[in-house]
């Protein structure tokens, strides 16, 4: 097929039409990244006003709207930007590229995926409207079962739901069917190993968040009696059913962010990636030991302390598979040609930030610490430093590193390093002192606190200011390179994925000219 | 990717394979008579099971199918297991208070 | 909109395929990876069905009386006739029959209506017994031997007394309710796939009539036997534990 000159995916078809009944895997990935940064900066809001209510002791708004808040703030940072953040944007532009093939398995399945969630996060933004949730995104029984607005909200979170399922089916099937000619398995670049790993729990476990939902809405409206005790329920069960999705599902917001730095990290070290096996099988290692660990949410709910002991044993275990991984960067730096591009910037904080989560994530699942740690601010911090220093590093770092494939041209390198620069500092300005309140007993999700809790309060609100600060310099960044940005070369990092090497920037609609044929590798730097 | 034939199945053994579904259907309800107590659930899981195997074997044609299909059906039944296994040991560890009911 | 490309040899599929057959296994294989999808959505059901069978054997004991097993019966015969029709009319296709092809997705179907049809006839006998989910529990078993329904429920098939179904226990456990919330939400559920698959197989059937199909090209109706399979596994598992245990 041959293509005008200047001819790319953007400018295939025009207009809205043709955007919002799109079956092109890179305009979907580009829909994606429009609403998850959307949703990213309305639940920035609510933390934004979180920390504002925490700069002081005593209370700014009512007790039940700062609940509110902090609801909204976890279930809209969870469902709408976390979990679908990185597959379904990140990973829908760039699967198929990456592994040679002209589109998705399933594209009409993915053009679906995208209006599940638009249609989730309109049904749980309605609850706005109607009765604020209070519950936490956790939506625990039996409190769940008795305050308002659950039955919508977790209609919402049932349909965003499926768009993590549909988008998880969909890779599972790319990567098994349509690699391009000689790239077997061991050929893969390892972000496809991190989609894949992630695309499997996606299939396993939020299914089990379906069911529990829909039991839950069912409590609420029929009085079921499974998770009432009022009715013979149990609310532990709740939990476990809840945890058995939840916390694999930190996981796949997790491992594609490792995807991501395993792409930056051997692209700016221009040396191939140490232990490409390794960090392969730990990928599915750490997708498949999430789903035997979700009890250690649990310690001090009332189950059982045998139970306890062994969630706390495998948790420990799951930790192994990502120091493998952490270790085999640092090894592909050492030696290697390091360019201190921003994406790099993103991957060397997402090092240092990460570690500090992942060991304080072994703190809490030391069954006797986390008596005393539990629903305090070491939990809260502990997760920020993965979630948000890991995953939300990576994102930026992968945005900044594919958005010249993206868009085909450069952004303001200096601008990128800024953010940078406020993202990072304010992260542990903010989170930092958390983690020593929590040990010094300040609950979590709680609108007032003891006086002796001030300076670090107030230290932690400027630095969430500063981040929000960071994240608009970005978006200013972003958007000043799609609408004023210098062309960007084919290759503009030397990269050896066949992205870089076999695609243009931006890519034709059929993202290949010819099929790739793969003879190697994908990180040949010969080093 | 490797060429599969449709693999197109006889009648005959479509119509065996029916016929010892009903089989095991009437062993369900046969077996279920029997109180073997705390293995009721089990035993009558167990010949579900079977039957299930049936159905997915030949009518599915997972028999001959690509084994990633059979993985797939099998990956799922595993982690349904594992979240009914540890949710079982929590249930039957707790130490029990008296009823609020 | 995916463009497709037809073969010399008249096969079709997407632009992103190498030929129609990779398009085939690769549609199958993402049919498995839903229906892995069900089977832990069910599943989550079934683990609560169990563990709290367990906490409250006699509150399921004695729920499990209110049930007929000879209809559970009928309709485990019913659905695996139907599995053995559906995968006869997947044979039929492979082998150009498309006539017996037809004739057995419509007998599938309307096995599927008399499964629905079973269903609702236990349905309507237990919502006159005022066996509902949850809140809405009441039973009064007086109601089921008197003509007159002073609550005026509308009710097709006539009230028919039936020894199994009325209850020994002069008592009933206080969570009770919580046996029926079980039995509407997983019947129910299952009851839903039922329906949807019925839907599968009618739009196979209009596309068979239309010549949408031929021995190569057949992956929407083997997607909804897959899916009718399905349904009728999750039946196999769920008769023994409703009606037997």
């Amino acid at each position: 097929m041959s293509y005008a000159a200047g001819s790319n995916y953007l400018n295939h078809e025009k207009g809205l039409w043709s955007w919002l009944t799109t079956l092109d895997h890179k305009r979907i990935g580009i829909m994606y990244m429009i609403s998850v940064f959307t949703f990213f900066f309305i639940g920035g809001v609510f933390a934004m006003l979180m920390r504002l209510e925490l700069f002081d002791p005593g209370p700014l708004f009512a007790a039940q709207t700062y609940n509110q808040m902090m609801t909204y703030h976890g279930a809209i940072m969870t469902f709408m930007v976390i979990i679908p953040g990185i597959p379904a944007f990140i990973g829908n532009f760039t699967l198929p590229l990456l592994i040679g093939a002209k589109d998705v398995a399933f594209p009409r399945v993915n053009l679906l995926s995208w209006y599940c969630l638009m249609v989730g996060a309109a049904i749980s933004f309605a609850t706005l409207f109607f009765a604020g949730v209070d519950t936490g995104w956790t939506f625990y029984t039996p409190y769940s079962i008795q305050t308002s607005g659950t039955v919508l909200m977790v209609l919402g979170a049932f349909v965003m739901g499926f768009s993590s399922i549909l988008t998880g089916l969909n890779f599972i099937v790319t990567v098994h069917k349509l690699r391009a000619p000689g790239m077997t398995f061991f050929r893969m670049p390892l972000m496809v190993w991190a989609l894949y790993s992630t695309a499997v729990i996606q299939v396993l476990a939020t299914p089990v968040l379906a069911i529990t939902l829909l039991l839950l809405a069912f409590e609420k409206m029929f009085g079921v009696g499974i998770f009432d005790p009022n009715l013979g329920g149990d609310p532990v069960m709740f939990q476990h059913f809840f945890w058995f999705y939840s916390h694999p599902a930190v996981y796949i917001m997790i491992l594609p962010a490792m995807g991501i730095i395993s792409e930056l990290i051997t692209t700016f070290s221009r040396k191939t990636i140490f232990g490409y096996r390794a960090i392969a099988f730990s990928s599915i290692g750490i997708a498949a030991v999430s789903f035997f660990v979700w009890g250690h949410h649990m310690f001090v709910s009332g189950q059982s302390s045998f139970a306890g002991i062994i969630f706390s044993f495998i948790t420990m275990l799951v930790g192994v598979p990502t120091a493998i991984k952490t270790f085999n960067w640092v090894a592909t730096m050492y030696r290697g040609s390091i360019q201190l591009k921003s994406p790099m910037l993103y991957a060397l904080g997402f090092l240092f930030l990460f570690t500090i989560g992942g060991v304080t994530g072994i703190m809490l699942a030391t069954l006797a610490a986390d008596v005393h740690f539990h629903d305090t601010y070491f939990v809260v911090a502990h997760f920020h430093y993965v979630m948000v220093g890991g995953t939300l590093m990576a994102i930026m770092g992968g945005v900044y590193y594919w958005l010249p494939k993206m868009f085909g041209k450069m952004y303001n390198e200096f601008g990128a390093q800024l953010s940078f620069l406020f993202i990072f500092c304010g992260f542990n300005i903010t989170f930092f002192p958390q983690f020593l309140l929590g040990s010094a007993g300040m609950p979590r999700r709680y609108h007032e606190y003891l006086p002796e809790f001030t300076s670090l309060n107030k230290i932690s609100s400027i630095g969430a200011w500063t981040i929000g600060f960071g994240f608009l310099i970005a978006l200013a960044v972003i958007i000043h390179c799609i609408l004023k940005g210098e062309k960007a070369p084919q290759n503009p990092w030397g990269g050896k994925t066949l992205e870089w090497t076999h695609a243009d920037s931006p890519p034709i609609h059929e993202n290949f000219a010819t099929t790739p044929v793969v003879e190697a590798g994908p990180y040949e730097y010969g080093r | 990717m490797s060429e599969h034939e449709h693999h197109i199945l006889p009648f005959k053994l479509y119509l065996k394979i029916f016929l010892s579904l009903v089989l095991f259907t009437f062993i369900t309800v046969w077996v279920a008579q029997f109180n073997f107590g705390s293995l009721n659930t089990l035993i009558a899981m167990i010949v579900a099971t079977i039957k299930a195997t049936l159905v997915a074997l030949y009518f599915m044609h997972l028999k001959y199918d690509d084994k990633t299909n059979a993985v797939c059906l099998l990956a799922g039944v595993f982690f349904l297991v594992v979240m009914f296994a540890f949710i079982a040991i929590d249930v039957a560890s707790r130490i029990p208070l008296e009823s609020t009911l | 909109m995916a463009h497709r490309i037809t073969d010399t040899d008249g096969s079709h599929y997407a632009f992103h395929y190498k030929n129609s057959n990779h398009e085939f296994e690769a549609s199958k294989f993402g049919i498995w990876v839903f229906l892995c999808t069900e089977i832990l959505m069910f599943g989550g059901l079934f683990v609560g069905y169990i563990l709290n069978s367990g906490k409250y054997p006699e509150v399921f004991e004695v729920g499990a009386t209110f049930l007929d097993w000879k209809l559970g019966f009928l309709n485990t015969v019913i659905l695996l006739f139907s599995s053995f029709t559906i995968a006869l009319s997947i044979r039929n296709i492979q082998i150009g029959e498309q006539k017996k092809a037809f004739n057995n997705l419509l007998v599938t179907v309307l096995c599927g209506f008399g499964f629905m049809g079973v269903k609702g006839y236990e349905y309507s006998h237990k919502f006159h017994l005022g066996l509902l989910p949850g809140k809405f529990f009441n039973y009064t078993p007086h109601t089921a031997e008197s003509d007159s329904h002073p609550t005026g429920e509308a009710d097709e098939k006539p009230a028919r007394s039936n020894a199994s179904e009325t209850s020994h226990v002069s008592e009933l456990p206080k969570n009770m309710p919580m046996y029926f919330s079980f039995y509407f939400v997983m019947t129910g559920i299952h009851g839903t796939h039922v329906i949807i698959g019925m839907c599968l197989i009618l739009w196979a059937m209009l596309r068979l009539k239309r010549g949408d199909f031929d021995p190569k090209h057949y992956t929407f109706v083997e997607g909804a036997a897959l899916f009718w399979h399905l349904v009728d596994l999750v039946w196999i598992y769920l008769f023994p534990l409703l009606y037997l245990v």
